[in-house]
């Protein structure tokens, strides 16, 4: 319901793109060259749910890669939030990502010397700014994520799901402009894959912009729109669901 | 600090504050505490040496140069030995020429007594002379030398008129003489003579302590002194020294300068110190080579973090970490490492000073510099460890680290 209420008040007012790639070409030196993606180009709006779709080694986690400037296009322009990336430093990529993006990654990547609040807080370490802020911050999005009776607790004590629920949590602490999530289940068995994924579809009801990638059709079936790629190049891009 | 372009609006920059930067640097230090503490022991071990050493020998030094200043001005004035080898004597006048120059303080004339030695009693065979040479000399020698009595008085004018004599340390000892509560007699050339005192064993001028002294009117009287001193000991002002020195010869026997030679008893404390100098530069060496070594051992051990934490500085990146800001932590983690390993040097060093002086009796002195200088060194070659380890985790891309696990 909640769904339905989103998507329909996306459709009134004029979308506004979080994300654009055009013409991306991302080619790899090498004998002969790999070309990882060919001529992607993709608008991200806000309030969306997509799915990027494909096989292993289909350019997936590369155009994550690259929507998530932690790599330069060959070619081609990368837009975020409406700011054109190409010509930026290393320090202003690194600001936008502090700023604009979130990141769930498979592996959960969670620091086992920290608590979950701290882990958590670290999702807006580098935007500065005072401790007692980011814990504060942080709280809110642990309680979000349904994990507030475990915010003294170390990683190692947690469960997979409770883990990516942290990791979830640490992207969602800053309000970023889009989360990209790569494979966010993968590390998961079925029923706490589907959770994550229940909680993902929550967030994205709330107005955040996610797109997961993934090779699973299980939980790009799961999403409202769906990109499918192969062979480093979009081979379709429809709605899930009409 | 970090250029921030006009169109980000309510964006800010990549920061990372110094109080965060703290944290984040000693996050790899307090999850790994075992490995941080042994790499860390190299500095330590460097620093502890170097601070010891200093200490140890600061403190020893001050007790040699206390001793020096107390006897950096006592002059021996002796007669030459000749070209073939012959002792000659001192002119009768030495004592009186020799303390009319100005600066000149004490001045005490001895004559040893040829062939004479004392016997614990008559019936003792002439042969065991213990080495107990007779020496004649006045009551101001204890003042000159700085002796002092362990028992009994030493000569004075009038005693030196009699059959008294007062023994060095080491000569009462052979004799078996330990105290003075019954009268004592010695047999010194067929006489009989009272001990009168015991000295206390002399600073430097050990010589002494096997001496028996008696007053120049009996040696006169029964062993046919001549007059002719066999040494002089001199005290001076501590600054006229050298001056001193210098006309000593020409006074004291203006006939023949060349046959008087002076010496100076401290030059064997001067020695010392020398030595002590010589000994802690190479322990020096090799607490700085120590230092070397685990400044090595923190760089070793910063460049296998920065492989074991490539996830951790992928994600550090995805978080909105610049390149300056990974090289920033692991730099700081280096630095973290080498000074607590420092700090703990510089106690251990300092611990081991005082250990020592207490034992020995002497004052604790540490130079500031070795204070100082322990934790700046350390915290140089922490900066030079850190250096490349850091410099390799801001080059590695964030998606290679990613990759990893």
């Amino acid at each position: 319901m909640t769904l339905t209420a989103a998507v329909s008040a996306s459709a009134t007012v004029a979308p506004v793109p979080v994300l654009e790639l055009i013409d991306v070409v991302k080619q790899y030196s090498g004998d002969p060259p790999v070309v990882a993606l060919a001529d992607v180009s993709l608008r991200i709006d806000q309030g969306d749910l997509v799915a990027i779709v494909g096989p292993s080694g289909s350019g997936k986690t590369t155009l994550l890669h690259v929507m998530g400037t932690l790599e330069r296009p060959t070619r081609g322009l990368v837009r975020i939030a409406g700011e054109d990336t190409s010509e930026m430093t290393d320090t202003q990529l690194s600001g936008l990502r502090a700023w604009r993006l979130g990141f769930v990654f498979q592996q959960f990547f969670l620091l086992d010397g920290l608590s979950v609040l701290d882990n958590v807080a670290d999702g807006l370490l580098y935007r500065g700014g005072q401790i007692a802020e980011r814990r504060r911050l942080a709280e809110a999005a642990i309680e979000r994520v349904g994990l507030r009776h475990r915010v003294a607790h170390r990683p190692n004590q947690l469960s997979g799901g409770e883990q990516q629920r942290t990791a979830i949590a640490r992207a969602l602490a800053g309000r970023p402009a889009l989360v990209m999530a790569d494979e966010p289940t993968g590390n998961l068995d079925t029923a706490t894959g589907d959770s994550i994924l229940e909680l993902l579809r929550e967030l994205h009801a709330d107005g955040t912009t996610i797109v997961v990638i993934t090779h699973d059709p299980d939980v790009a079936a799961a999403t409202e729109r769906r990109v499918e790629i192969r062979d480093g190049s979009i081979t379709s891009d429809s709605p899930t669901r009409v | 600090m970090i250029h921030r372009p006009a169109s980000e609006d309510e964006a800010g920059g990549s920061r990372l504050s110094r109080r965060d930067l703290l944290r984040v640097g000693s996050l790899g230090l307090r999850s790994r505490r075992t490995r941080a503490a042994l790499s860390a022991l190299g500095i330590s071990i460097g620093i502890a040496a170097i601070v010891g050493v200093l200490g140890i020998s600061q403190s020893s030094k001050s007790g040699l140069l206390n001793e020096l200043g107390r006897l950096g001005n006592l002059i021996t004035v002796q007669p030459a030995t000749t070209a073939s080898g012959q002792a000659t004597e001192l002119p009768t006048t030495s004592e009186g020429m020799a303390s009319r120059i100005g600066p000149v303080t004490n001045v005490t004339e001895i004559a040893t007594i040829q062939n004479t030695y004392v016997y614990r009693s008559p019936f003792v065979p002439s042969i065991d002379t213990n080495g107990i040479s007779v020496t004649a000399t006045d009551a101001a020698l204890p003042a000159t030398l700085g002796a002092s009595i362990a028992h009994g008085t030493f000569l004075n004018p009038a005693t030196s008129h009699f059959p008294a004599v007062v023994l060095g340390a080491e000569a009462a000892t052979l004799l078996g003489i330990t105290t003075l509560t019954h009268p004592t007699q010695v047999s010194i050339g067929e006489r009989s003579f009272t001990v009168v005192g015991i000295l206390n064993p002399v600073q430097l001028i050990s010589q002494m302590d096997s001496m028996a002294f008696i007053g120049f009117p009996i040696a006169e009287r029964d062993f046919g002194f001549d007059g002719h001193p066999t040494g002089l000991y001199l005290r001076s002002a501590p600054s006229q020294v050298n001056a001193v020195t210098a006309v000593l010869p020409a006074t004291v026997s203006p006939a023949d300068p060349s046959s008087i030679s002076v010496t100076f008893p401290s030059d064997i404390l001067k020695a010392e110190l020398v030595t002590k100098g010589a000994y802690s530069g190479l322990l020096l060496g090799l607490g700085a080579i120590a230092l070397l070594v685990g400044g090595v051992g923190i760089a070793n051990v910063m460049v296998i973090s920065v492989l074991e934490r490539r996830s951790e500085i992928g994600l550090r990146r995805a978080l909105g970490a610049s390149r300056r800001h990974v090289a920033a932590q692991f730099l700081t983690e280096a630095l973290l490492l080498s000074i607590l390993g420092g700090a703990a040097g510089t106690i251990i060093g300092w611990a081991a000073t005082v250990a020592y002086a207490l034992t020995q009796h002497e004052t604790v002195q540490i130079p500031a510099l070795a204070l100082y200088g322990g934790i700046a060194a350390a915290t140089l070659i922490g900066a030079i460890a850190g250096l490349y380890p850091s410099t390799r985790a801001a080059r590695l891309s964030p998606t290679e680290a990613l990759r990893t696990v």
